[in-house]
């Protein structure tokens, strides 16, 4: 058993980093510990592209920002919560300039913006179009000035120790040695990312297996708002690696397979040969992703190997322009896609990209069970509502990964008791179940083929569109999934760098999260913003004006219930892009 | 999609080593599909997911940019994620882990050595007096950001540490990517350090015997080789004008 952290962070991403370096500056006498399945500079934030928004002055004002997040979220975004974020995101994109992130610039030295999609105004700060890599190389390195912040490299927290209602620590395996160790901590900070390996076709790395959103559900902490799932409108077939929003920020057009800009059709907006704000392929995800549906019910995508595609176009742009604003676009297509965007049209076609869901919590990050909170994409504010505009979430890990660091540094200061008998049990119940897990091996089926069930269920249910009796059958089938994953074939007995013991307890973590995604969906008889009901299509503000609210009932299945969103200055009205 | 029946197969070679079972490295065979669109990633996870759950290796983003899947395939230290199996058809293709390295387990080595040497060089922004109010940024011209962005694009995939002939013979070798790394903030017109005392030693800059190899196996075009030579010509203008700072 180690000694007491004060504030232990689970996951090494843009999140987690930003709160480590918050409690360290806050204060130095505090035990940070960052706990990460993966070397930190190897988390999901590296992947980011497009940019981060934050109202820089040219015009714009906070209230837009908060506008454009309110409407793009479908009114479902707590308003508190956004006016917070966008006031304090300004200051955590300087403040990143200020640690050296490398941010493309305007002539005269000030910070570049770029436009985006949903946003009325050009507000998204950006390092060219790798802007989560340097961000978070950025915090990385920063995080390595302070020589006190301890680091669990590629350990896997496997459970939360919680007791009476209070977090005491974390059970954690270090994967190089298979130790299983019990963490004595004041405060957990949970940053470990969403969940997008729980589908089939994903922009998210292999390790977003929504481990932390699994962890809190476990212990207690209800889920958010878990039906809202991001397709992003432009993923590369087969590898669904993203092509960034700022293609078309940059002019990109969005063209079917008859070379006709067909977002013209879904309302929203006219075509203009240079981009136009809130209009056409600058209009949100969840709006063009759905058009994407519409165009291949139509007949008008093309056909390929790995699914119908419609085409994005950047060859008018010219290759001095892709090449400054947009490198890796085209080294992404160069190298995984076999093509030149400079000459040739570029397949794309939606992909799971981001969960609008996560770990309930309030403007400091904290869950519902004392000690614990939650930031960044593992959490749920919720700023993003139905649907999340792109280059918010970057802003979003530093404004709450600051901010649950903070809150976590006080709660740490002011609980200063010893622990529980309760973390010595725990901790030990845990071991004998991992070791179990690992020699036990069950002769079920194979840990790829339950994944690969689970993943297609969840596409065919909980999709671009849903229908209750689908959403019904998928609930039934992972249900049973969750039994057989219990018996699930594990082939590697060895304690060194057992990843399949990893991959194993990922899928437990999934499916977790799977089931309550599919109960939300199946609760919300409404459409709205990336939640669309073919048998209930209409927003229904009387019935649903309200998160989603999930437990974990005492036999495992999902709880669903409803809480009111917070209103404070913007009644819901119409969401309005390309027109006036 | 082809019938699997029809599906070409090629055989990979991949290095075995499991503490306490194996004494030594040795080579296991398996058949993967030999896919158009396959990368090296994509055979290595076939294996695990349908022949083998008991192989281990270390990848996540599978776009080139998380800098996990480095490895030597048929010799050479590439990511395997950007590296297509067409490449070695009809095969075999053998897969190693990175050299220089020690390995923990199968493809997995331990970097630990790098995280210290990136540690040692102070990377991040090193400003003097009190940091300015959270009002404006540094200004920074696009200029002056070209000088060092370069080597601010290294992903620490340690392919330039397996290539460099001099670290594997002195793992003292502060290495290239650690020294890019400073460079990278050496150069930035926001920084105010140089680095002095740890890259003018024998074990960093004058380590390098410029053989290039860093720069070759790179797939970010970052060139260490040349960030260390770079140092080399201002840590001698230092010795001989002291006062003179980059």
């Amino acid at each position: 058993m180690t000694d007491m952290i004060d504030v232990l962070i689970v996951g090494g991403g843009g999140a987690g980093l930003r709160a480590a370096v918050a409690v360290a500056e806050t204060d130095p006498a505090l035990k940070v510990a960052v706990v990460s399945k993966v070397y930190p500079m190897r988390s999901h934030t590296v992947s980011a592209e497009g940019g981060a928004a934050a109202v820089i002055g040219l015009g714009d004002t906070l209230d837009e920002h908060c506008y454009d997040t309110i409407s793009g979220g479908d009114w479902l975004c707590d308003q508190d919560a956004v006016e917070a974020f966008v006031a304090e995101a300004p200051r955590e994109l300087i403040q990143l300039e200020h640690w050296g992130c490398p941010w493309s610039r305007e002539r005269d030295g000030r910070v570049a913006v770029r436009p985006f999609g949903g946003m009325k105004k050009m507000r998204t700060w950006y390092a060219a179009d790798k802007t989560g890599f340097h961000l978070l190389h950025t915090l990385f390195q920063t995080t390595l000035k302070y020589q006190d912040i301890i680091r669990y490299d590629e350990w896997y927290v496997t459970k939360l120790v919680v007791d009476d209602g209070r977090v005491h620590g974390v059970v954690a395996v270090e994967i190089r040695t298979g130790r299983v160790e019990t963490i004595p901590a004041r405060t957990v900070v949970l940053a470990t990312g969403g969940c997008g390996r729980a589908f089939p076709f994903t922009t998210n790395a292999a390790i977003k297996t929504g481990d932390g959103m699994a962890l809190a559900y476990r212990e207690g902490a209800p889920l958010k708002d878990m039906e809202f799932v991001q397709y992003h409108p432009t993923g590369l077939p087969f590898t669904g690696i993203l092509i960034t929003e700022a293609a078309r920020a940059e002019g990109g057009w969005l063209i079917n397979k008859d070379g006709y800009r067909y977002l013209q059709d879904y309302d929203l907006g006219t075509p203009t040969p240079e981009p136009t704000l809130r209009s056409m392929e600058l209009g949100p995800r969840d709006r063009l992703s759905q058009a994407f549906v519409h165009e291949q019910r139509r007949g008008r995508t093309a056909d390929t190997p790995y699914g119908p595609v419609v085409y994005l176009d950047l060859r008018h742009l010219g290759e001095e322009k892709i090449e400054h604003r947009i490198p890796f676009v085209r080294e992404l297509c160069r190298s995984y896609q076999n093509l030149d965007p400079v000459s040739d049209l570029i397949p794309v076609r939606p992909v799971v990209h981001y969960m609008m869901g996560g770990v309930h919590t309030d403007l400091d990050g904290a869950t519902t069970v004392a000690g614990l909170y939650a930031a960044g994409e593992t959490a749920c504010v919720s700023i993003n509502g139905a649907n999340r505009l792109g280059s918010n979430s970057l802003p979003e890990i530093l404004v709450f990964g600051r901010r649950a660091g903070i809150a976590a540094a006080e709660f740490a200061r002011s609980h200063r008791e010893a622990e529980p008998a309760a973390v010595h049990s725990q901790g030990e119940d845990e071991r004998r179940r991992l070791a179990r897990a690992r020699e036990g091996g069950g002769n079920g089926g194979r840990i790829a083929d339950l994944r690969e069930e689970m993943q297609h269920t969840l596409e065919g249910a909980a999709g671009i569109y849903r229908s209750g009796d689908v959403l019904a059958k998928a609930a039934d089938t992972l249900a049973g999934l969750r039994e057989r994953a219990e018996e699930a074939r594990v082939e590697d007995g060895s304690t060194t760098f057992n990843t399949e013991l990893i991959n194993l307890l990922e899928l437990h973590a999934m499916l977790e999260v799977a089931q309550t995604i599919v109960a939300c969906a199946l609760n919300r008889r409404e459409s709205r913003g990336a939640h669309q009901r073919t048998d209930h299509t209409d927003r229904d503000d009387a019935a649903y004006l309200a998160h989603s609210l999930v437990h974990r009932a005492p036999d495992g299945t999902p709880s669903v219930g409803l809480l009111p969103v917070t209103i404070t200055r913007w009644a819901p009205g119409e969401r309005v892009y390309g027109r006036d | 999609m082809t019938d699997s029946a029809e599906t070409p197969v090629i055989r990979m070679e991949v290095a075995r080593y499991r503490p306490g079972e194996d004494a030594e490295p040795v080579f296991q065979a398996y058949d993967v599909p030999l896919m158009d669109d396959w990368a090296v990633l994509d055979g290595l996870t076939h294996i695990k997911d349908r022949l083998d759950g008991s192989l281990s290796f270390r990848w996540s983003c599978r776009m080139g940019v998380c800098g996990s899947c480095g490895m030597t395939v048929n010799g050479e230290a590439r990511l395997t994620c950007g590296t297509f199996l067409t490449e070695y058809a009809p095969g075999p293709v053998r897969i190693e882990p990175l050299k220089g390295f020690p390995v923990i387990r199968d493809l997995v080595v331990d970097i630990d050595d790098f995280l210290a040497k990136l540690s040692s060089v102070r990377p991040w922004l090193v400003r003097e007096g009190e940091e300015p109010p959270l009002t404006a940024e540094y200004a920074q011209t696009p200029e002056q950001l070209e000088a060092y962005k370069q080597y601010s694009m290294c992903i620490n995939c340690l392919l330039c540490y397996s290539a460099c002939p001099v670290y594997v013979l002195d793992p003292d070798f502060l290495g290239p990517a650690a020294i890019a790394l400073a460079q990278r903030y050496n150069l930035d017109s926001r920084d105010m350090d140089d680095r002095f005392d740890v890259l003018n030693l024998e074990d960093a800059v004058w380590g390098c015997t410029f053989v290039g190899e860093c720069t070759k196996v790179c797939p970010k075009h970052v060139d260490p080789a040349e960030a260390i030579q770079r140092y080399k010509v201002s840590a001698a203008l230092r010795s001989v004008l002291p006062w003179s700072r980059r």
